[in-house]
């Protein structure tokens, strides 16, 4: 259709770079006007032009969603992963607007298992509220942005293929002036910050009526302006997925002045999500991280990848496609060395864990549950083979 | 041929005129504008609707009767918790978009008119002040000056622990703004009949005192006596009762002050922004509609004896209003476009918790429907109202 370039065309206009934080965020050529935004939404500012172009708008929100993604990805030569805003240690740019982070490292690993590249990947920085929508309209591949496996996403046309992190939500206090509080059950009456449209709002709502609290909700579209009004001081507490709030802890004006409340108030089971209705496609995001995984438990590294699969440790070559006459990696659409490709591009699933969130990184998270089952934690492997 | 030419009247030359009248002309024009608009309508709904069936993504109203399961920070109006439906949840987010709307049209209309008039003024220094408001505000993206508000006064007012306190128990913080919320007794209820009575009685005394400068043309002080009725009467009732009237305090908390009542930043700066904002264009409006009332009205006003102050109120005002109602309207309805900006400071307004319904339930067409739907009919009722508004004030023959 004509108009597809409107949808998939990059409507991100010069950023405001000024010194004001908040307002840095705002795409200032949009304002005023109406038009489909890079998410394939509609650009709510000026209301009365949305009205008059919504209706052009619904006839281009839905074509693209075609059922063969894998071809169109080939076809077009890269990859559309839809990542976070601005997350770190799962996905954010640096000064020259290079992606880094576990998630960012899925979709490298993506890129690796089909196009033999991890370079080829295009980025789409999605906030919460966008990102479904994105992925609905088919302007992204894929969506890997720390994103929670519910029930009702999985009904509304999407489809978890696994859980690359496990996690929980939590709340982060300012212990310098709250300094009497320990615990997320003495927050009744605080003023809690929360990002709109994600599971943390719902989970919020549950636990403090569950608990007969009170709190005030300050409830905010973009995590720039959650993030900036927790700094200055609007909220007592800030709440989101644990990995999250140790994330923007480091990115506030004095890190050592918070802490996180020992409570997990939800399960977040992070994972990637593909729109339903193409098996091959959701095959191949479902066996990359399966991927991942197999070749921490197996020893395999970035660096000794290519000396193994020439070695004769008959499942190490089977998972890496060495055996005589594999097929596993042809039946999933690639080729049959797509493993060391994938692991030759990121690493395993550990080496990506230490860099962007573990020792390797100024997160400092632990394993925990997102140790190898071996280990005592949760990720778990389905065999190669 | 130049036989042709000179054909005399007659029907051959009627039958070439029609295609060369303009006006038949113009009737074959529009028919094919109106066939080539309503194709695209057509190519467009049908398009929509076969591509919405194929992704599934239209279905219904239905959803709306589920439970929400989020909180919203400010529903003034109507009880409302995560156990309400998204229904509720949409009439708190229109309330909202309405009552910073409603505030900010009063608030934009009253400083409007003090900077236009300001800027006709005689006193240099005045006039200057308002010019240099107009050009600052007028040249702002309205977005900006939220974030003026929001960022750079409100969320710097100190903390809780170190609020501002301001005469009659209010107090200033970066939560916003607290003040006494009145409790009312039993008996309190007269005071609602005082005060209603007072409201008619201002309406009769006014009708008197028209009347009676009309035959003695004798003036009445109406200004002072309608106060005195409007405020008197329900300090009278309650006085009888031995004033069943306590106050909700504020009181410092564990968080934050408790009590009273609150009105929280976001709303605030919303608030301020578009009212200050808005004002400059209403300020234009204003100079305009005076500028267009001929010198020669205020001149005959004068030779009649009038004094300034009643040739503005009673001469050149009233002429100028039917000038200055249509563009008002305008900006009226601007104001209320541009409180949807209210979704980046967090206001709960209808489209910012329109957004999350949205994106709880992925409902994307749906939701933006019933944007559509509410503001069009905010517009157009505001649009009837003004036009009834400048009917009144219209010219009448006499
Ligand atoms: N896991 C939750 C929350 C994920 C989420 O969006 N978290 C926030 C705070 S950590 C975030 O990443 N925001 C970044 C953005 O919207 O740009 C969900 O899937 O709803």
């Amino acid at each position: 259709m004509a108009f597809d370039s409107c949808v998939n065309g990059r409507h991100i206009g010069p950023f405001f770079r000024g010194a004001w934080g908040a307002i840095r965020q705002y795409d200032f050529s949009s304002v005023g006007t109406m038009g489909i935004n890079l998410k394939g939404q509609i650009v709510m500012k000026n209301l009365v032009l949305k009205g008059a172009l919504a209706a052009s708008a619904l006839v281009l929100l839905a074509n693209a969603a075609s059922a063969a993604t894998l071809d169109d990805v080939k076809k077009k030569g890269f990859l559309q992963c839809g990542v976070n805003t601005g997350l770190p240690g799962f996905a954010s740019p640096n000064d020259k607007g290079e992606w880094s982070g576990f998630d960012v490292d899925y979709c490298r690993a993506v890129a690796a298992a089909v196009f033999g590249d991890p370079t080829k990947v295009k980025y789409t920085p999605l906030s919460a509220k966008d990102r479904l929508p994105a992925l609905q309209s088919g302007e992204i591949d894929v969506l890997i942005r720390n994103t929670t496996w519910t029930l009702s996403r999985d009904e509304q046309g999407f489809d978890f293929t696994g859980v690359n992190y496990y996690d929980g939500q939590g709340f982060m206090i300012n212990s310098k002036k709250l300094s009497g509080i320990n615990s997320a059950l003495q927050l009744s009456g605080a003023s809690v910050c929360v990002q709109a449209g994600t599971t943390t709002e719902l989970n919020l709502a549950d636990y403090f009526k569950a608990n007969k609290m009170e709190y005030n909700p300050v409830v905010f579209e973009k995590v720039e302006e959650v993030n900036a009004a927790y700094d200055s001081g609007r909220c007592d507490a800030y709440t989101t997925d644990q990995s999250g709030l140790y994330a923007y802890r480091l990115a506030l004006t004095a890190p050592d002045d918070h802490i996180v409340l020992p409570e997990i108030i939800s399960k977040e089971p992070l994972g990637p999500v593909v729109r339903q209705g193409d098996q091959q496609w959701a095959d191949i995001i479902r066996w990359t991280h399966y991927a991942l995984l197999t070749a921490e438990e197996l020893g395999i590294t970035k660096a000794n990848v290519e000396e193994l699969a020439k070695g004769d440790s008959p499942e190490v070559k089977r998972v890496l496609g060495q055996e005589a006459g594999t097929k596993l990696g042809t039946d999933l659409g690639l080729t049959n060395d797509w493993v060391v490709n994938i692991v030759k591009a990121v690493g395993n699933y550990g080496e990506i864990f230490d860099k962007n969130l573990g020792s390797g990184s100024p997160l400092k998270i632990a394993r925990g549950i997102n140790a190898q089952w071996s280990k005592g934690g949760l990720q778990y492997a389905m065999p190669i083979r | 041929m130049a036989s042709q030419d000179i054909t005399p009247v007659g029907k051959d030359s009627a039958k070439v005129s029609l295609l060369n009248d303009p006006k038949f002309r113009g009737y074959i024009f529009q028919a094919v504008a109106v066939l080539v608009i309503a194709g695209l309508v057509y190519w467009m709904v049908n398009n929509t609707i076969a591509n919405l069936q194929r992704a599934n993504l239209a279905s219904g109203f239905g959803f709306l009767d589920g439970r929400s399961g989020f909180d919203i920070s400010s529903s003034p109006y109507l009880a409302y918790s995560s156990d309400s439906t998204y229904l509720q949840a949409l009439w708190v987010g229109i309330l909202n978009t309405l009552t910073v709307a409603f505030a900010g049209i009063i608030t934009a209309t009253i400083i409007g008119f003090i900077i236009g008039i300001g800027r006709l003024s005689h006193n240099w220094l005045i006039r200057k002040i308002c010019t240099v408001y107009v050009e600052v505000f007028r040249n702002i993206p309205p977005l900006l000056v939220i974030f003026f508000w929001y960022s750079g006064v409100l969320s710097v007012l100190p903390q809780a622990r170190q609020s501002i306190s301001l005469p009659f128990n209010t107090f200033l913080n970066n939560r916003g703004f607290f003040f006494p919320a009145p409790v009312f007794g039993e008996g309190a209820w007269l005071a609602g009949v005082g005060l209603l009575v007072g409201i008619a009685g201002t309406f009769f005394v006014r009708r008197w005192a028209y009347k009676r400068q009309m035959a003695t043309g004798q003036q009445f002080p109406v200004g002072w006596t309608s106060l005195g009725l409007i405020v008197g009467l329900p300090v009278l009732a309650l006085a009888i009762k031995g004033f069943p009237l306590s106050f909700d305090y504020p009181v410092l908390g564990a968080f934050n002050l408790k009590g009273g009542s609150q009105v929280g930043p976001e709303f605030m700066s919303l608030f301020l922004a578009l009212s200050f904002y808005t004002a400059a264009f209403i300020a234009e409006i204003v100079r305009a509609g005076i500028r267009g009332v001929g010198k020669g009205q205020s001149e005959a006003a004068h030779a009649l004896g009038l004094r300034a102050g009643p040739t503005t109120r009673l001469v050149v005002v009233p002429q100028a209003m039917r000038i200055i109602i249509p563009p008002l309207t305008s900006q009226y309805l601007n104001l209320t476009k541009n409180s949807s900006l209210a979704v980046a400071i967090g206001y709960p307004d209808l489209v910012a918790v329109g957004g999350t319904i949205l994106n709880q339930t992925n409902r994307s067409i749906e939701v933006v429907t019933i944007w559509l739907v509410v503001y069009l009919s905010i517009s157009v009722l505001t649009s009837l109202f003004m036009n009834w508004f400048n009917a009144k004030m219209a010219l009448v023959e006499r």
